[in-house]
């Protein structure tokens, strides 16, 4: 990225292209602006106190305060960040740790992908808005009517979020630090509760996710004693083709018997004339 | 510099790497729908199994049930009635404090 110096002279870039929102009705966009905000600050608040869990995670898996810190501010993707620490407190080797959490920060790539069609952003945002391509960011933006609202909502949704996730997770990781033994207080549930809660949303979408969940849970708790700590988890990734390969043919089968269902009511309408 | 160290730099250099390459890839490059539909589905085997490991896993072999489990109950619960994501959280510590002095 050679142009990554370029944000700190701003007057030298040309500004984004203006929105035909702003000069249409200054009033209306104003009106829509506030909501946009309202929204984003709704999430990032929501989920950016949630950093306390990472902070109270991150001492439960014996990593230091400023290691804790250094996730939050330089990776800055959740369940990246309560992958990676699981796998290391549970004696994983950090390569397999980093792959497992290289694989759940692959969403964000598609985000991005989708993101850079509805921000068009100039090229020498991206550097800096790239680390704000999460799951909230995606979730917020992705719904604005227009361009204007989609980039205002993934400034506010991102920075509000960046800050607040980073300060707790702060709070989070001095004050399980001063109460010692994390585990007394059940903190070291902190990690799979936020997972479960990360997954609830996917297992109400369907059937195949359901399945994958389920799967790649039990692949993985049937791998732990076979293969090295931090492997099990990548195995669980096998879930994922097992499930699209036998996806369709339950697809065909309920497609199949769709299709004789509607011979059956032609045939029994064209009996009844 | 301690290998702890080397695995957040290398998590945050490969997560940004990643979210970088989406916004900047023209797009049509990884967007086919086999990609897709794994990427979709791949979180949440990585997510349930790490799930299951955290709640049942003991040291780098062993399996076992504890009061993380009854937490995890707590948890699954309090997702099932749509409470907020922080509140589930807590639900999950709280109960497996409570056992873990109850036991």
């Amino acid at each position: 990225m050679s142009r990554m110096t370029a944000p700190a002279h701003p007057s030298t870039t040309t500004p984004p292209p203006p929105t035909s929102t702003t000069t249409t009705s200054t009033t209306a966009s104003a009106r829509t602006d506030r909501a946009v905000i309202r929204d984003s600050l709704g999430v990032g608040v929501a989920v950016g106190v949630s950093g306390v869990a990472f902070g109270v995670a991150g001492t439960a898996a014996h990593l230091t305060v400023w290691q804790t810190c250094a996730l939050s501010l330089l990776v800055f993707t959740g369940a990246s960040q309560f992958a990676l620490i699981g796998a290391l407190a549970a004696g994983a080797a950090p390569l397999a740790a980093v792959v497992g959490a290289l694989f759940l920060g692959v969403r964000n790539s598609f985000y991005g992908l989708r993101l850079a069609e509805r921000l068009e952003l100039p090229r020498w945002v991206r550097p800096l808005a790239a680390q704000t391509v999460i799951d909230e960011t995606a979730a917020v933006s992705l719904v604005q009517p227009d361009r204007r609202s989609a980039r205002l909502g993934f400034a506010v949704t991102g920075i509000s979020l960046y800050l607040i996730w980073n300060a707790t997770t702060l709070a989070g990781a001095l004050g399980a630090d001063a109460l010692g033994d994390p585990s007394r207080y059940g903190l070291d549930v902190a990690g799979p509760a936020v997972f479960l809660a990360l997954l609830a949303p996917r297992l109400r979408e369907g059937g195949a996710e359901r399945a994958t969940a389920l799967v790649g849970a039990v692949l993985a708790l049937v791998a732990v004693p076979l293969v090295p700590a931090g492997v099990p988890v990548l195995i669980a990734l096998a879930a994922v083709p097992a499930v699209l390969l036998l996806g369709p043919r339950r697809q065909a089968q309920e497609q199949a018997r769709h299709q004789a269902q509607e011979q059956q009511q032609e045939q029994a309408r064209e009996d009844g004339r | 510099m301690n290998t702890t160290w080397l695995a957040i730099l290398g998590t945050a250099v490969g997560c940004y790497g990643l979210k970088l390459l989406g916004l900047s890839v023209p797009t049509g490059l990884l967007d086919r729908a086999a990609v897709r539909r794994f990427a979709a589905l791949a979180p949440v085997a990585l997510l349930a199994a790490l799930t299951a490991l955290q709640t049942f896993g003991q040291g780098a072999h062993g399996l076992t049930l504890d009061a993380r489990a009854a937490g995890l109950a707590a948890a699954g619960v309090a997702v099932w009635r749509r409470a907020p994501f922080l509140l589930v959280v807590v639900v999950a510590v709280a109960v497996t404090a409570l056992v873990r002095a109850v036991a």
